[in-house]
């Protein structure tokens, strides 16, 4: 294309890229898995206090088909890991994962049979999160990092 | 010929197999007492599975509901999304080394739950606590069990629609955050209480803050009294669901505030006084209905109960230390470790071995936690770790009693009686 | 020992009806446990339930006493809501044939307890109605709460779901 020509390789794409991660960052709709005392800890993130629709994220959709980041808040038992794995396959890409607190993280405390030792054993995580539980503001830290992360991704070109 | 079994092959279930097989086959073989029409030639039952991630369902909680139209012909559940082997961790920590763990079973009124551990150990091992750190104690747990209450109120009115009230609650609990963060550095899972007392002491500053804080609480109740007690939405939602007889739940082990509200008044800050609890005036709601909406007014009731004892602990408390001076029973203040020998060993003993109660010993302690009968069953076997800790959970006798009396409900009922039986998952799965 | 009046009442009750079976009577701290012998449990649990008003089921603890005979230890936490009183009862069972006769016919809170009890240690409940396992999934092959299971688990005992989306779901 002649406008391609003149203004460089990608000037296009990438300015298109901008716009769509700009719209991406500033709408992240959670799905939160709040498991267990993680979970009341994000139920504070989306409360008055610190209040995370200021960022965008308005709506906690319960259901994955209309959302693009999964929380996931509190230890991950076996039993329940293919639930959430299930629930991780039926979110539309582009998809990020914040494995919120200690547990989701790493096992955390929970160092025993019943507990998946960290949740990146089967989800792809995007941001970990310390703190049994993190405080809201360190919640509201890991997602102004995913908007970071989504403000870097190229979109258009790569079908990413 | 049940459809359940073609259901099972239909959509081959993925993962753990036997599991669901099981699972379904026990729903198909369970007896109700509502007529049930064994032909069934439309095909109308239909089987529900509300899983284990679901927006209304308080936690990783699975039912299982036959259903014929909107109406429960029989229900399963399934818990255990959340176990982690609370008990078998226990065996491997000393009692001090476990006191964490006990903030995150009941994680919506952790504070409680601390201090029936420490009780329980105390009691095992003939430990003397002092009377101000009592009355910290008494402090912590009422507040713990306003803020289990204002969450129960919150998700239980969300759930039946109103969905701003969850807002509201969760401004009183950022106030209530605010104190314990004061009080014990942690916004929630605290771990405040010690064998032998309490971690620190109160500063004048945070009673200051509770006294602020119940003063407005109460007017706060009377808000909400004026939009919940005359809402012809709320009571239709709630009135007349779910009603349990007095033998009923005594027969199924059903506990705390859904007991009271049949009309049995065991409360065991009354029929087992623990604490200060013998020194303070206060009063047992009981109801006789037995349905959601008596269970409502149980626990509003109990909250303004509440903070009639906090303010009786308030101007009872007395000055004095916080935690027993005994080396072989309790951790020495940190002024000791830090600026004396003998205090330094004795803290490196008690991280090491902890409190070894006698060999052979076996107790049972319980409190009246916000969702129940909360107990601890300790066997010990003379070292630092317990050879056995049982903790008898209110919410797993409590989703038991939902087992039974969903039989029969509607199924957008499932949802408000979860929300008034209460149960917290992390305490139900241990 | 000196046991409160109401339980002197009772223990020489219970000695009068089921001399044999009444092993040990102990008292520790304000609790009193009475450890009786497997073969008249259910016996003296209806008794008490009928007779003593012993109407509540609080809990029922399962242990594992790691001895040779005997191993497998099963509590019962009983209330009296009439003379407000707190009592156990304790049995125990072989390690060999770990059966116990269920209390599901006296008190039917016992159902979800006796389950966790086969779950945890692999007692059998005789005329159990439904004895499934309650907190892990049935494909799960060992009982996590005897001696001698390891706290990590045994790898491979719980699979992990994959990590490759199946295109049946």
């Amino acid at each position: 294309m002649g406008l391609e020509a003149a203004l460089g390789d990608g000037y296009l794409t990438t300015k298109i890229d901008t716009l769509v991660n700009w719209g991406r960052s500033n709408a992240v709709w959670p799905m939160p898995m709040g498991l267990a005392c993680c979970g009341i800890e994000m139920m504070a993130f989306a409360g008055p206090k610190y209040d995370v629709s200021r960022f965008g994220s308005e709506v906690f959709r319960f259901s994955p088909r209309q959302s693009d980041l999964m929380i996931v808040a509190g230890w991950c038992t076996y039993k329940m890991a293919h639930a959430v794995r299930r629930i991780w396959d039926q979110m539309p890409d582009p998809k990020w994962c914040i494995a919120m607190g200690a547990c989701a993280s790493t096992g955390g405390m929970h160092r025993s049979y019943g507990v998946v030792q960290g949740v990146d054993n089967f989800l792809p995580v995007d941001a970990y999160v310390s703190g049994c539980p993190p405080r809201p503001d360190a919640v509201i830290h890991a997602l102004m990092n995913i908007q970071e992360k989504i403000k870097t991704q190229h979109t258009v070109l790569l079908d990413d | 010929m049940h459809p359940t079994t073609k259901i099972v092959e239909k959509g081959q279930p993925l993962f753990f197999k036997e599991h669901q097989e099981r699972l379904y086959k026990s729903l198909e073989d369970k007896h109700t007492t509502i007529e049930v029409n064994d032909d069934d030639p439309l095909n109308t039952r239909m089987i529900l599975n509300m899983g284990p991630q679901h927006p209304a369902t308080h936690g990783v909680l699975r039912v299982l509901l036959e259903l014929d139209g909107e109406v429960i012909m029989k229900n399963r559940l399934d818990v255990g999304y959340l176990h982690r082997g609370v008990e078998k961790i226990a065996e491997n920590k000393t009692y001090q080394e476990f006191m964490p763990y006990t903030d995150r079973m009941d994680y919506l009124s952790p504070y409680a739950s601390n201090v029936a551990f420490c009780l329980a150990v105390e009691k095992l091992a003939k430990i003397e606590v002092p009377d101000r750190a009592q009355y910290i104690r008494m402090l912590g747990c009422e507040l713990a069990r306003i803020s289990s209450h204002l969450l129960w109120l919150g998700a239980m009115v969300m759930d039946s629609g109103a969905i701003s009230m969850f807002i509201w609650t969760f401004r009183e609990r950022e106030k209530l955050y605010d104190i314990f963060d004061l009080l014990a550095g942690h916004r929630f899972t605290v771990s405040h209480s010690r064998i032998g007392g309490v971690a620190n002491d109160a500063s004048p500053e945070v009673l200051n803050k509770m006294k602020e804080f119940v003063q407005n609480l109460k007017s706060e109740i009377k808000g909400w009294y004026k939009l919940l007690n005359k809402n012809r939405i709320f009571f239709d939602r709630n009135r007349g669901i779910g009603p349990i007889t007095a033998e009923r739940a005594i027969e199924l082990g059903l506990t705390g505030a859904p007991l009271r509200a049949t009309g049995i008044a065991y409360d065991i800050r009354k029929f087992e006084p623990y604490l200060k609890y013998s020194d303070i005036d206060f009063e047992v709601p009981t109801r006789l209905e037995g349905d959601n909406l008596a269970r409502y007014y149980i626990r509003m009731e109990e909250m303004e109960q509440s903070i009639r004892i906090v303010e009786q602990c308030l101007e009872k408390m007395p000055k004095g230390s916080i935690r027993i001076d005994n080396a072989k029973k309790a951790y020495p203040s940190k002024d000791e470790v830090y600026f004396s020998m003998e205090g330094l060993i004795h803290d490196f003993m008690m991280t090491d071995t902890g409190v070894c109660p006698p060999a052979g010993a076996e107790c049972y302690h319980s409190i009246e936690a916000s969702k129940g009968e909360l107990g601890y069953y300790i066997q010990s076997d003379g070292t630092g770790h317990p050879w056995r800790l049982k903790i008898k959970s209110p919410s797993l006798g409590n989703l038991q009693v939902l087992e039974n009396i969903l039989d029969g409900q509607m199924i957008a009922d499932t949802v408000v009686l979860i929300g008034g039986l209460d149960p917290v998952m992390g305490d139900a799965d241990k | 020992m000196s046991l409160p009046e109401f339980f002197q009442n009772l223990t020489l009750d219970l000695k009068n009806k089921f001399a044999a079976s009444i092993l040990e009577i102990s008292d520790y701290q304000g609790d009193v446990l009475i450890t009786v012998s497997i073969n008249s449990i259910i016996d003296v649990l209806t008794f008490l339930k009928n007779e003593h008003r012993f109407i509540y089921l609080c809990d029922m603890v399962a242990a594992d006493r790691f001895t040779s005979k005997d191993r497998f230890e099963v509590i019962y936490n009983i209330i009296s809501l009439k003379a407000q009183k707190r009592l156990f009862i304790k049995t125990r069972c072989s390690e060999d044939n770990p059966t116990m006769p269920t209390a599901t016919s006296i008190w039917p809170s016992a159902n979800w307890h006796e389950r966790e009890a086969f779950d945890m240690f692999g007692i059998q409940f005789d005329g159990h109605p439904d004895l499934r396992r309650l907190f892990l999934p049935e494909d799960f092959d060992y009982y996590p709460l005897r001696k001698e299971f390891p706290l990590l688990g045994i790898p491979g005992s719980l699979p992990l779901p994959s990590t490759t989306p199946d295109s049946k779901a």
